[in-house]
């Protein structure tokens, strides 16, 4: 089984598109900071509001290393299922395009283990790719912008997180994040087993990512009671959960707390059933599937 | 009977004017008091509570210089501190220009208090009327209420305790108007825990803030460099 990985990791390395991620990350990540060393202001002005007539804005202290962090996975973790789905689409699509497929499944290995050593890559590159992020966004961003009290903006309410209790939240989101990306690596896994070249899988896992993204963000009532709580994407924004704070009965947010918990465990929980849905059907219908390519 | 009525108006005046001279009279002493204090550092507590606001419980500098330079500052982390602070100085509270009249007698936390307005004799100023609730007895302002133009009506609590002689509180609590704070869910993205309709409810609860500060030391009239308001 691990003779299989290495040589599946092997295969996910060698192809120049894998780096495409790398590099694309690498850039936002990069843009991102750039515009914010130069012009962060105007972005805190933009998202406090008319606060700067009420309250005294620290600008400088409030553009530190964790909030540069947030302020990125806030707007890159909403398109890296894209770059997940260009490698876990190529998986078995791929090997079919190129005529490798049957040969493979000749090999004295069961089709189990096959698929098995497959998804594992899939989810080793979606690790790797998201500690590639955390080093850009967090570690750069702390080198850059140094540390200060971490401001989050939600929709209705502002919340201030204390230096010392933002590390292991950043922790536990990145763990999150890995599992909701897997969650798409499956879903591009499973339709992977359909075709017989890349294309197809990764756009139409692209296209299912981009509407429940749309239906999870629509504030329609008839959605958020029917449709929004089974979307996959809803429960995708979960690593969030970790930085909203309990408040006692004076409104002081709580240190080491996070305000639903119950709600983050059963959005994680959700993601896993699908990753084992999505994986078990792709392993399933490959193990029945006649191989002619 | 024309007289009479002369006599009764001229009465009524003089009291007025007698009630307003002792309103003076004691504003001028508590006055005197506070201008024992040319500068000071306090270290503290603050606690805010907005209700849009998740705030933890931060360690504070508060530095005060004569004539009216107040300063709060978190420096170990962030505070977002509303624009009328300067109120929680009494000192600057009382410098200016302004009429003292009497506001009768009140009660604060079961103290008796006497209560003088004071209404800025320039026209054109930020606050257009404080009102002191004054502890006469330890020449002490338990309770102030001021009208500002732009910030509506700001409201200031005090405390005393060890620092009294100095008319320094051991506690403020500063309630101020705020604005309501909100942002696109397509901005923010924010991830739904099922708690999102109980903040909502909340938020339209108040628009007021509210400010707390427990001194814990103060250091007096051991200078304060101008570079700390800066």
């Amino acid at each position: 089984m691990w003779q299989l990985l290495q040589i599946e990791l092997f295969k996910i390395f060698r192809k120049p598109r894998t780096y495409i991620s790398f590099g694309a990350i690498a850039a936002m990540v990069l843009i991102v900071q750039v515009a914010l060393k130069f012009d962060g202001q105007s972005y805190i002005e933009f998202l406090l509001g008319s606060l700067k007539d009420t309250l005294d804005i620290p600008y400088n202290t409030i553009l530190n290393g964790y909030f540069v962090c947030f302020v990125i996975l806030n707007l890159l973790l909403i398109h890296i299922p894209l770059l997940i789905a260009l490698v876990a689409g190529d998986e078995i699509a791929g090997e079919a395009n190129m005529g490798t497929l049957r040969l493979l499944v000749s090999k004295p290995v069961s089709r189990i283990q096959l698929m098995l050593s497959k998804f594992a890559a899939t989810v080793i590159y979606t690790a790797l790719l998201l500690a590639w992020m955390a080093f850009l966004s967090l570690v750069l961003s702390i080198i850059l912008f140094g540390t200060n009290d971490l401001i989050v903006a939600r929709s209705n309410a502002l919340e201030v997180i204390s230096r010392n209790d933002i590390m292991w939240r950043y922790l536990a989101a990145f763990a999150y994040a890995t599992v909701a990306l897997t969650t798409v690596a499956s879903l591009a896994f499973l339709l992977s087993v359909f075709a017989d070249n890349s294309i197809g899988p990764i756009v139409s896992t692209i296209s299912i990512v981009i509407v429940f993204t749309i239906l999870s963000e629509l504030q329609i009532p008839l959605y958020d009671r029917t449709v929004k709580p089974y979307l996959f994407t809803s429960h995708m924004l979960g690593w969030k959960g970790f930085f909203y704070l309990k408040t006692d009965a004076e409104g002081i947010s709580i240190p080491g707390t996070i305000e639903n918990l119950p709600a983050v465990l059963k959005s994680m929980a959700i993601l896993l059933t699908y990753i084992c849905l999505f994986t078990g059907s792709a392993m399933f219908i490959f193990k029945r599937k006649d191989i002619l390519s | 009977m024309k007289q009479i009525l002369i006599l009764a108006l001229l009465t009524l005046l003089s009291g007025l004017n007698s009630h307003a001279q002792d309103a003076s009279l004691l504003v001028q002493k508590v006055k005197a008091k506070l201008e024992k204090v040319n500068d000071y550092e306090a270290t503290g507590e603050m606690k805010t509570n907005v209700s849009f606001m998740k705030v933890p419980a931060a360690q504070v500098k508060v530095y005060f210089k004569k004539p009216g330079k107040i300063k709060i500052k978190n420096e170990k982390g962030i505070s977002l501190v509303p624009k009328g602070t300067v109120s929680i100085s009494l000192s600057n509270l009382l410098s200016g220009q302004y009429q003292a009249l009497d506001g009768g007698t009140d009660n604060v936390n079961g103290v008796a208090v006497k209560v003088v307005k004071l209404l800025p004799l320039d026209e054109n100023g930020e606050v257009v009327l404080s009102k002191l609730y004054i502890d006469e007895k330890n020449l002490l302002i338990l309770k102030a209420k001021t009208t500002t133009r732009e910030s509506g009506t700001n409201e200031l609590e005090m405390s005393y305790g060890k620092f009294a002689a100095y008319a320094l509180p051991d506690k403020i609590v500063f309630t101020f108007n705020t604005q309501d704070y909100k942002l696109p869910k397509g901005v923010t993205f924010d991830y739904d825990d099922g708690s999102r309709k109980k903040t909502e409810a909340t938020a339209k609860e108040s628009q007021r803030g509210k400010i707390e500060i427990t001194y814990s030391t103060y250091l007096i009239n051991k200078g304060i460099s101008d570079d700390i308001f800066k």
